[in-house]
């Protein structure tokens, strides 16, 4: 597939091919609508279901069964008449619904009828010192790496943070045959207080008896030590693991450290088109403001998945579905769909339990607003102390953050420090992140090389001023 | 009621010389801002200190602001990134050499000296980078390049040192006669004082309609992008006549890429909308000039709201209905290097009466 | 720091440096970066400091390299191919590199 082969504009583009994203392609595609799904990654399943076509590991108790359920979601997508692209960075989308994307090197914008967003979530910045030295992956990073190309730790491997995800991978890298020397959990323990009113609605939630499981499948093989302090240490790379417990201070030989502290939303590309996010303080990050369709605040522009709040593979499917039947509504009402209100349901649903693991897994303050030396923005290397000194002699807001730091600048844009720049400045300033914002962002969301850009087709106008 | 020597409306690089020349004189002025200071054009522009290529009637501020960028630091504090390695005006073909030529000729005629007729050869030698079917062009040797938010910070910060008070996040909303003073209705209340500066950049028509004053003034807002961080490979800014492109590589290595592409702007809104057909333009324009930028990564790209009058030169001097107030906006994309002399001589203008750099043609009345 | 499963999908060379890297079909450019053990990737423009690749996901811009002459790519995003020749990156990047 090349970038001169798809059309000027299409019913519906789709951008992200996880579940939000595979299913609403599905649903529009086959009720009619000329639908295209857009993903940067080689093949289709966004994280949750990453390399479900192509996952050399052959054990299917390996990644679990909540894994390839996700196998099903390809196959109908495939099955449906929407045009699915692989390896297609969406770079650009503006409130008109005109979408820059570019394939093998080849730029085009192509008009969209109506967009749904699908670029699920990404794990929260775990900003610890010594977090950029090489040999300090995300947890995510080495899940992928284990799905995509069947890789599993092979030296003196440390786990640290919290989350569904982290157990997950630790029961995964266990099951592929991988050992771990500790998981450090960084979860406060005063989070229980908060998350119990919420424990009726868990324990009847599917999460209930599947966390259960995997807490002690892992326990049962690993130490697991809670801690309150955390450092990546080495020269040119990860050497030990410094941490603190209650009781002092500790040091672990390591040549791996994997973070995870959650996932949020990944918003750069809904806020460069202009929509509207607001805080969420239960899951500490910004999401879409969105009505019941998952519309955003720009016309015709839909965020579903996690992009929209997080809140998990399966649900991220049905709000693929909703915002599908409501683009469909809104191009071909004649059109056959589901019944809205039954997906509606089944999404309901989905969303029992989350209320207590996200009071739960709700990350310490000391592991969100770093101090001293630590770095923040990793890609312009500016420091935690940089920003709340900038803070304290006025800087209000993350725009002027990044004019005097260049924090949020580089190639990441922000979305490795975005966070951390809000939170550090609510906490300097004694305001809350809501009244702070987030970076203003815009297109080109990922970068583009000046060949991909001067390969745009030139449009009607400018042929006519050059031939004039 | 609050009371002040002047109100100056408007934050952006102009409103915050003007302040800090202001209290420089011993003047107490109070400066509005709707947003926060440098929000807009003069937060976001490519940072471009160039007298060359300018309009005659701008020429004697431009030479005056040059000055005091020569001496930035002592007056503001901070160094403001400026630097001074030249703007070069490369001319594509020889037909728009010969056009410079006329013009270099035509300047030394009236006395100015700064705009200088180079070779194909001193062309390569100051931008070795430039393709080589460029013949020539114009070289402005104390031009430079600044960093356009901390130098408007930077401004705005020495001016509250000298006294000025700066209130940001507050809008005005009328502006009337109050015997001697102008009374200033703002959304943190009222403020009275016998001279008004209107700096207000793209909203500065509104501030002149509340005196009986309409401009025919456009709102835009030019279109840059920024590559990732490359090794140095160029020294001086670098423009073009015939085609949009301004050019210059920062201190830290990235590469602004700018030019005059216009993103479509709200300025009721704060917004703008990035035209990538556009951009596409100036991508195969650098594409051309500088070959070894094909690869290059663009990683942000980005637009700041201002001011266009028609004949592109701005709006400085006394109202033409309003004794007390006095007009400062409308530089159509190239006021940043303005900023300092235009604050001074605006701060002489309002204090004495009368000024000592030429503004003739830059009236507001020519707008009658 | 990583072993691989089993030896699944078909063998593919591509160079890292100018030397020889065993890739497998499947990987992306920084999987192969990981798999053969190869430490970091690039050095930042800003410090000189090294990095390794970190998300995998193409959202931290650590796994930055030269691939087939064209400088900064996302070896999470870029499948290996036979014939591929890496550079890692090291500081300020050449202008159009």
């Amino acid at each position: 597939m090349k970038a001169s082969d798809l059309a000027p504009a299409y019913d519906l583009v789709v951008i992200g091919g996880g579940p939000a994203g595979l299913a609403a392609a599905a649903l529009a595609a086959r009720a009619g609508l000329s639908t295209v799904l857009f993903d940067e990654n080689p093949g289709v399943g966004g994280q949750i279901y990453r390399a479900i076509a192509s996952s050399p590991v052959a054990d299917r108790a390996v990644l679990g069964e909540d894994y390839w359920v996700g196998s099903d979601l390809a196959v109908e997508a495939n099955a449906s008449p929407a045009l699915i692209v692989t390896g297609a960075t969406v770079w650009s989308l503006d409130p008109s619904r005109v979408v820059g994307v570019s394939i093998a090197g080849q730029a085009r914008l192509i008009q969209a009828g109506r967009v749904i967003i699908a670029t699920g979530s990404l794990e929260r910045p775990f900003p610890v010192p010594g977090w950029t030295l090489p040999g300090v992956m995300s947890a995510g990073g080495a899940q992928t790496l284990l799905k995509a190309q069947g890789l599993v730790p092979g030296g003196r491997t440390v786990m640290a943070g919290g989350g569904p995800l982290l157990w997950l991978l630790a029961a995964q890298i266990l099951r592929a045959g991988g050992k771990l020397d500790a998981i450090l959990d960084t979860t406060p323990r005063g989070n229980w207080l908060r998350a119990l009113a919420h424990l009726p609605d868990f324990v009847l939630s599917p999460y209930f008896s599947k966390g259960l499981k995997l807490l002690r499948e892992v326990r049962a093989k690993v130490r697991v030590i809670r801690i309150d302090r955390l450092q990546a240490v080495g020269d040119d790379r990860l050497r030990e693991v410094v941490f603190g417990t209650g009781e002092g201070e500790r040091r672990m030989p390591a040549d791996l450290l994997l973070l995870h502290q959650g996932v949020v939303p990944n918003v750069n590309l809904a806020i460069a088109a202009g929509v509207a996010h607001a805080w969420n303080e239960r899951q500490l990050c910004f999401e879409p403001v969105l009505d019941q369709d998952f519309e955003t605040s720009v016309r015709g522009i839909a965020v579903a998945g996690d992009g929209a709040g997080i809140a998990g593979g399966t649900a991220a499917a049905e709000r693929g579905r909703i915002a599908a039947i409501a683009a469909v509504r809104a191009l071909k009402p004649e059109a056959l769909v589901p019944d809205v209100q039954t997906v509606r349901q089944r999404l309901q649903r989905e969303s029992m339990g989350r209320a207590f693991l996200d009071w739960l897994n709700r990350p310490a303050d000391s592991f969100r607003q770093p101090e001293g030396e630590t770095i923040v923005c990793r890609c312009e290397e500016v420091t935690a102390r940089q920003v709340r000194d900038t803070a304290d002699l006025g800087c209000e807001g993350p725009n002027q953050m990044k004019a005097f730091l260049r924090c949020g600048m580089g190639p990441c844009q922000g979305r490795l420090c975005g966070l951390t720049v809000t939170e550090l400045i609510a906490a300097q300033r004694g305001t809350t992140p809501a009244e702070v914002g987030y970076y203003r962002l815009r297109p080109p969301v990922k970068p583009i090389t000046l060949a991909e850009l001067a390969s745009l087709p030139i449009a009607e106008a400018e042929r006519k001023a050059v031939e004039r | 009621m609050r009371t002040a020597d002047v109100v100056i409306i408007g934050g952006g690089i102009h409103g915050c010389s003007t302040a800090l020349h202001l209290a420089l004189r011993g003047l107490k002025p109070i400066l509005i801002e709707k947003d926060y200071a440098g929000r807009h054009a003069s937060g976001v522009n490519a940072g471009g200190v160039r007298q060359l290529a300018r309009d005659l009637a701008e020429i004697p501020l431009s030479i005056s602001s040059m000055d005091l960028w020569e001496r930035i630091e002592d007056l503001t504090g901070d160094d403001c990134g400026f630097e001074s390695q030249g703007t070069v005006l490369v001319a594509e073909n020889k037909a728009e050499l010969a056009s410079f030529r006329e013009r270099v000729n035509d300047l030394r005629l009236r006395g100015f000296t700064h705009e200088e007729l180079i070779d194909r050869a001193e062309l390569k030698r100051l931008v070795p980078a430039v393709a080589d079917h460029c013949p020539g062009g114009v070289v402005s040797r104390r031009d430079g390049a600044a960093d356009p938010f901390r130098t408007t910070q930077a401004f705005r910060r020495r001016a509250i040192e000298k006294g000025a008070e700066v209130l940001e996040g507050v809008t005005v909303t009328g502006l009337a006669r109050a015997g001697a003073n102008w009374r200033v209705e703002t959304s943190a209340g009222l403020i009275e004082a016998p001279k008004v500066v209107n700096a207000a950049g793209a909203w500065a028509d509104r501030i002149a309609a509340m005196l009986g004053e309409p401009v025919p003034l456009t709102v835009v807002a030019p279109m840059l992008m920024v590559t990732s961080r490359v090794a140095p490979f160029i020294q001086p800014v670098v423009i073009l006549r015939g085609r949009k492109l301004s050019f210059k590589q920062l201190a830290n290595g990235t590469v602004v890429i700018g030019g005059g592409h216009l993103a479509t702007s709200d300025r009721d809104r704060n917004e703008t909308v990035l035209d990538w057909e556009k951009l596409a333009i100036s991508a195969r324009t650098v594409w051309e000039l500088f070959p070894a930028m094909r690869a290059a990564t663009i990683v942000r790209a980005w637009a700041g709201i201002e001011a266009y009058m028609p004949d592109g030169i701005p709006v400085v001097g006394p109202s033409s209905t309003s004794e007390g107030v006095y007009h400062q906006f409308g530089f159509s994309t190239h006021g940043f290097q303005l900023g300092p002399g235009t604050g001074a001589m605006m701060a002489e203008l309002v204090a004495t009466g009368s000024t000592n750099t030429p503004i003739d043609g830059l009236g507001i009345e020519r707008f009658r | 720091m990583f072993k691989r499963l089993a030896d699944a999908g078909v063998a593919v060379a591509i160079t890292v440096d100018g030397k020889h890297v065993g890739a497998r079909s499947g990987d992306t450019v920084a999987a192969a970066l990981i798999a053969a053990g190869i430490d970091h990737c690039r050095t930042t423009p800003v410090t000189g400091a090294p990095r390794a690749p970190y998300c995998l996901m193409g959202v931290c811009f650590e796994c930055l390299v030269t691939i087939d002459g064209v400088g900064s790519r996302q070896g999470c995003l870029a499948p290996v191919r036979d014939g591929m020749t890496v550079e890692t990156q090291s500081g300020k990047r050449e202008a159009g590199r």
